[in-house]
């Protein structure tokens, strides 16, 4: 274990950009944090979020991890909103070659990297992989953070995926002592140690391990929202007919908001757009979302007719059927449905009057 | 991107390509389908209808119904078209041999139901009674007529057809395939069921087959669902627990019944 200076870190930054990594990570921009190619870490920015809010905060302290989560996913990176696949001319395909940038996520949350080892079951683990998926995270460096502060909405002690990161990341950095922060630094990879060297730094004393302990365990207790999992799958599948299932029909838009920031919703769609004459054809991927019409269209009409289908579909394939298809749960706790449903859904709030009620 | 060797117009919206398989194709089991793309309109899963011993061909009985397929539709011997496949969860044949087979087709559904058919009949001593109970919406919708009743006249399967409605010229059956379930003669125990049509008409004839005494597991029903990818891949095609394309379509009746009967699920 290391101990690093805010500089130090600020230095590990540009030694990535110096070796070539494009480097993603937390940009300031439409008064959030969002992530995208970024040169060097905001410093002193935090947020404010409730359910259907989100408020980006200057906190007037020196800190570089000092926010929580925005609406921003690294699945957006790994299995981007649109890509094209392959066009087609005088009928023969030719595939688009994906990019072979090396890249390095900076700043993944415990929950977010929970998120990202969900969709690596979803896109590599099964019958057919998903070669893109899979070439884009064989050249990811992960350089993750342990939270030592939790917004209203987290929830990941609910299925232990956080505050601390527990497992994929090649560095797991904890902040500590905002105002004037320094890094506890864990590099888990042969890689991860050979780019933290070229930047130094002194070994952690014990003092400093258990301070870096405490932030994060003060982020735990920091956690009021709750969805407990034992139990859950079942007792979903056994209130698929329950009146709530209307109640919450009611107030959802079935905007798909909740679809798009959700670190692991995978469902896409394919779109051919073609010039007029149709002699070049290009085939894109696209996200889509279980909250439109179109994704349950079959010959007699959509599936899921009514918005509450659409939300049981979205709520039992997250908490129950995912358990069945993944072996996982679909959800690490981020909260991000909750701040970002433009009414304030909350699905820890929903799954209680489920589970509560007949 | 694959060659059609032929195109067949059957009724005024149902018609069969006939297409040249892609080099390396693996051959298919009867309940298979493959994925058909028409480049700049898109791609749609459609079930394989012909003979899995015909290597060279591979047939797809098509309902013009949506973008993809209405595109197919003006397909022919100079067109081309890109096939990825063979996809899904096939008919249990295997377990059917050594046994009396019912099978029970609505509509279009009797294309992926065919290969079954042509699967029994190259080795039709390794069944016992094999019965076809099949409803058209009219005579006029009637596929795969003249095969099926010739396979009937020849006493290898015994076929009831009856249509939803029809003139009085019609002489055969009319009403829903469940009202003939009872001309279907087997040993309930030691029988295996395969039903593929629209949902509500697969619970119903699922539903009499259960009051015949067939147990549940030995009833077997093929899903619909939206597919984009057909690797499991893209979500559209969930059904509780199941991806229809990877884990169906074909299911055991018993697996999907709870499902099935709870609404837009």
């Amino acid at each position: 274990m290391i101990h690093w200076t805010a500089e130090q870190l600020d230095a590990f930054v540009q030694h990535l950009h110096a070796e070539s990594y494009e480097v993603i990570g937390p940009v300031i921009r439409d008064g959030a944090v969002t992530y995208d190619a970024m040169e060097e870490l905001p410093v002193g920015y935090g947020d404010e979020q409730e359910a259907g809010r989100y408020r980006l905060t200057r906190r007037g302290d020196l800190s570089r991890f000092g926010y929580n989560l925005g609406p921003s996913t690294w699945k957006q990176f790994l299995s981007p909103p649109s890509e094209t696949l392959f066009h087609v001319r005088e009928d023969l395909i030719h595939p688009v070659v994906p990019e072979a940038t090396k890249r390095a996520f900076i700043g993944v949350r415990a929950c977010e990297m929970a998120a990202i080892e969900v969709q690596d079951r979803v896109f590599l683990q099964g019958d057919y992989r998903e070669h893109r998926y899979e070439q884009r995270r064989q050249q990811l460096f992960i350089v993750a953070v342990n939270c030592s502060q939790a917004a209203a909405t987290c929830f990941c002690t609910a299925n232990n995926d956080g505050p601390a990161v527990r497992s994929g990341a090649d560095l797991v950095l904890t902040e500590v002592n905002p105002a004037q922060p320094w890094y506890l630094v864990e590099a888990k990879s042969d890689l991860a140690k050979a780019l933290v060297s070229k930047v130094g730094g002194s070994p952690a004393t014990d003092e400093q391990l258990d301070q870096a302990h405490a932030a994060v365990e003060a982020a735990a207790g920091q956690i009021s929202r709750q969805l407990p999992r034992a139990g859950l799958r079942e007792a979903l599948f056994e209130a698929l007919e329950h009146s709530h299932w209307d109640a919450v029909a009611n107030r959802c838009l079935s905007c798909g908001n909740c679809t798009q920031v959700c670190p692991t919703c995978f469902c896409f769609t394919t779109r051919e757009e073609a010039d007029l004459m149709n002699d070049e054809v290009s085939h894109r991927r696209v996200w889509d979302s279980c909250f439109t019409e179109m994704h349950s269209y079959t010959t007699g009409g959509p599936i899921h007719r009514k918005t509450r289908s659409r939300y049981r579909q979205w709520l039992t394939h997250k908490l129950a059927s995912w358990e069945d298809q993944f072996g996982v749960s679909g959800c690490t706790g981020c909260g991000r449905c909750i701040s970002w449903c433009p009414v304030g859904i909350d699905l820890t709030e929903e799954v209680q009057i489920l589970r509560k009620t007949k | 991107m694959c060659d059609i060797n032929r195109r067949q117009q059957d009724t005024e919206d149902v018609f069969t390509l006939d297409i040249a398989p892609p080099p390396g194709y693996p051959g298919f089991a009867p309940g298979q389908f493959n994925m058909l793309y028409v480049p700049g309109v898109g791609e749609a899963a459609i079930s394989i209808s012909g003979d899995p011993q015909d290597s060279y061909r591979l047939l797809h009985t098509i309902r013009a119904v949506g973008d993809v397929t209405a595109q197919l539709r003006n397909k022919d011997g100079r067109s081309h078209v890109g096939v990825r496949g063979p996809f899904g969860k096939p008919w249990p044949i295997e377990a059917a041999r050594g046994r009396d087979l019912v099978i029970v087709a609505g509509g279009i559904g009797i294309a992926p139901l065919r290969p079954v058919l042509y699967t029994v009949l190259s080795d039709r001593a390794a069944y016992g009674n094999v019965h076809l109970l099949y409803g058209a919406r009219t005579p006029r919708d009637i596929l795969y007529q003249d095969e099926l009743m010739q396979w009937h006249r020849q006493g290898e399967i015994s076929t009831t057809i009856t249509v939803d409605a029809a003139k009085p010229s019609w002489k055969g059956d009319v009403g829903v395939v469940t009202r003939y379930i009872g001309r279907v003669r087997v040993d309930p125990e030691n029988t295996v069921a395969m039903i593929c049509g629209p949902e509500i008409m697969m619970r119903y004839t699922a539903g009499e087959l259960l009051l015949k005494g067939i147990p549940m597991r030995q009833i077997h029903v093929s899903m619909e669902r939206h597919m984009k990818c057909a690797a499991a891949l893209c979500g559209h095609c969930q059904f509780g627990p199941y991806f229809v394309c990877r884990d169906g379509p074909v299911f055991r009746y018993s697996d999907v019944a709870p499902l099935m009967s709870t609404a837009e699920f």
